[in-house]
């Protein structure tokens, strides 16, 4: 797992015309939490995307410290809504680690540690997509970890999760981040934001429109539409 | 009505009997049909999946040629192989003119596109589902056409079926391929299309129950060990 950043100069996404993100220009360090903000529509996944390398960019360039292909590798992705493989928790957990190629020894071993970890040890063998939404969530950013991505790329990670779940997925966060991997994830929970970021991207209209330390960016918000979101007033 | 009674009557007493004949043509239609689903399937499953994901200039008039191709008329195939095995047909000195392996061919060129077309069908859906996840893990052409045959398997198990189906109870290509010759090339449904001609109509229709029941027994025994009705195991 080596550290990796990201440089986005002057890049933008259009659909059928329209501008969906940018220009934009960011800089993401090798380390850290960082939580992109903004109200609907703001650009929050395109960006998240496009830094991932799923989302084709119109214009500009998203250069990573290693080579593209590299840099693919280090990463893992959690969608909003969880996609579950039509196997059982189990063989869920092991796909990506026999994508590849790893012994069947040590992929045993794998799925248990990180079943354990997320609390899925009891419906090991159960088919994954009859899980709960918690436990789906769960799952997916466990099958994402358990490649020890460099950087993991979260969206929304607990929308429409209970408080119970949501508690559960921030300590595997949490841990996540203490053992050296690079988070980048969207939300809509501010108080989650405040819970989790260490820095903060903040979007608005497919702009970005503040970037900076989270302690910085929630006490002293430096733009008015900013500090007009994080106050709870409609932005748009 | 009497002749349905007869042919059940005759289908009972040629199963009873276990008639030597009868289980001839019986495992002759079997081996043929079942050969043709194995070879048409290791074809089609994989083009399908691969139509699915893949995106090509032509693919749409792909697609509309695979699902024209759906209606071929089996007995124009059987013409086309008829010509291209004979004599002086460009393949005629493999001397495959009426075997069951030249009724295999027929058969395999008949189920193909069925099998492919419904393997599309199925993998498109699939492939929506899963297309984030697999371009996210960076998989390659090949890991997503085995994920995707794989975790799709029970639709395509439908599919087979159907072509099993089709080939099981096809007539006219393999009667002008096979020339329903017998202890060679005879087989249930060209026995039967014999058997009406000869005006035996309750010996036709008790191959004709045999034959349904076969048809539905390899379904059977076919759901049976791919599990596909215990909800429980994945």
């Amino acid at each position: 797992m080596s550290p990796l950043s990201v440089s986005l100069r002057d890049v933008s996404v259009k659909r059928r015309g329209k501008t969906i993100l940018g220009p934009i220009d960011l800089d993401l360090g090798e380390s850290g939490f960082t939580v992109v903000l903004g109200p609907n529509g703001a650009g929050k996944t395109t960006l998240l995307k496009v830094l991932h390398g799923v989302e084709r960019v119109s214009g500009g360039t998203v250069q990573w410290s290693a080579p593209a292909d590299a840099a693919q590798q280090a990463q893992a992705y959690v969608f909003q809504r969880p996609i579950m493989l039509r196997r059982s928790v189990r063989n869920n957990l092991a796909y990506p680690l026999q994508l590849r190629g790893t012994s069947k020894a040590e992929i045993a071993r794998e799925v248990s540690l990180w079943a354990a970890r997320v609390g899925l040890m009891d419906v090991l063998d159960q088919p994954a997509p009859r899980l709960s939404g918690g436990e789906k969530q769960k799952l997916a950013l466990a099958r994402a970890l358990i490649r020890q991505p460099s950087v993991l790329f979260l969206d929304e990670p607990c929308a429409n999760l209970d408080g119970r779940s949501t508690r559960e997925i921030e300590a595997v966060l949490r841990a996540a981040h203490d053992s050296g991997t690079r988070i980048i994830m969207t939300t809509h929970d501010l108080g989650q934001a405040r819970r989790l970021g260490s820095d903060v991207v903040f979007l608005l209209n497919g702009a970005l429109h503040e970037q900076g330390p989270a302690t910085q960016v929630f006490a002293q918000p430096a733009q008015p539409e900013t500090k007009a979101f994080l106050d709870g007033d409609i932005v748009d | 009505m009497n002749d349905i009674w007869a042919g059940i009557l005759a289908a009972f007493q040629l199963i009873v009997s276990l008639d030597a004949d009868l289980v001839e043509i019986t495992l002759r239609s079997l081996q043929v049909s079942l050969s043709a689903l194995v070879i048409a399937s290791l074809m089609a499953l994989p083009l399908g999946t691969w139509l699915a994901i893949r995106r090509f200039r032509f693919r749409r008039a792909a697609i509309a040629t695979l699902n024209a191709l759906m209606g071929l008329p089996p007995v124009v195939v059987g013409l086309i192989v008829y010509l291209l095995l004979s004599r002086s047909g460009p393949f005629g000195v493999l001397g495959l003119l009426f075997t069951p392996t030249a009724m295999i061919i027929a058969q395999v060129i008949i189920i193909t596109p069925l099998i492919a077309s419904i393997t599309h069908q199925a993998m498109r859906e699939l492939w929506a589902e899963y297309h984030d996840l697999l371009i996210s893990l960076n998989t390659s052409q090949r890991q997503r056409v085995a994920t995707l045959i794989w975790d799709g398997r029970r639709a395509l198990l439908t599919g087979a079926l159907a072509g099993f189906g089709r080939a099981i109870g096809e007539v006219g290509a393999i009667m002008i391929v096979g020339g329903n010759i017998d202890n060679a090339t005879r087989v249930l449904t060209t026995a039967i299309a014999l058997e009406t001609g000869k005006g035996d109509f309750a010996l036709a229709l008790g191959l004709g129950f045999i034959l349904i029941a076969l048809a539905l027994m390899v379904n059977f025994a076919i759901h049976t060990l791919s599990r596909t009705e215990r909800h429980g195991t994945w």
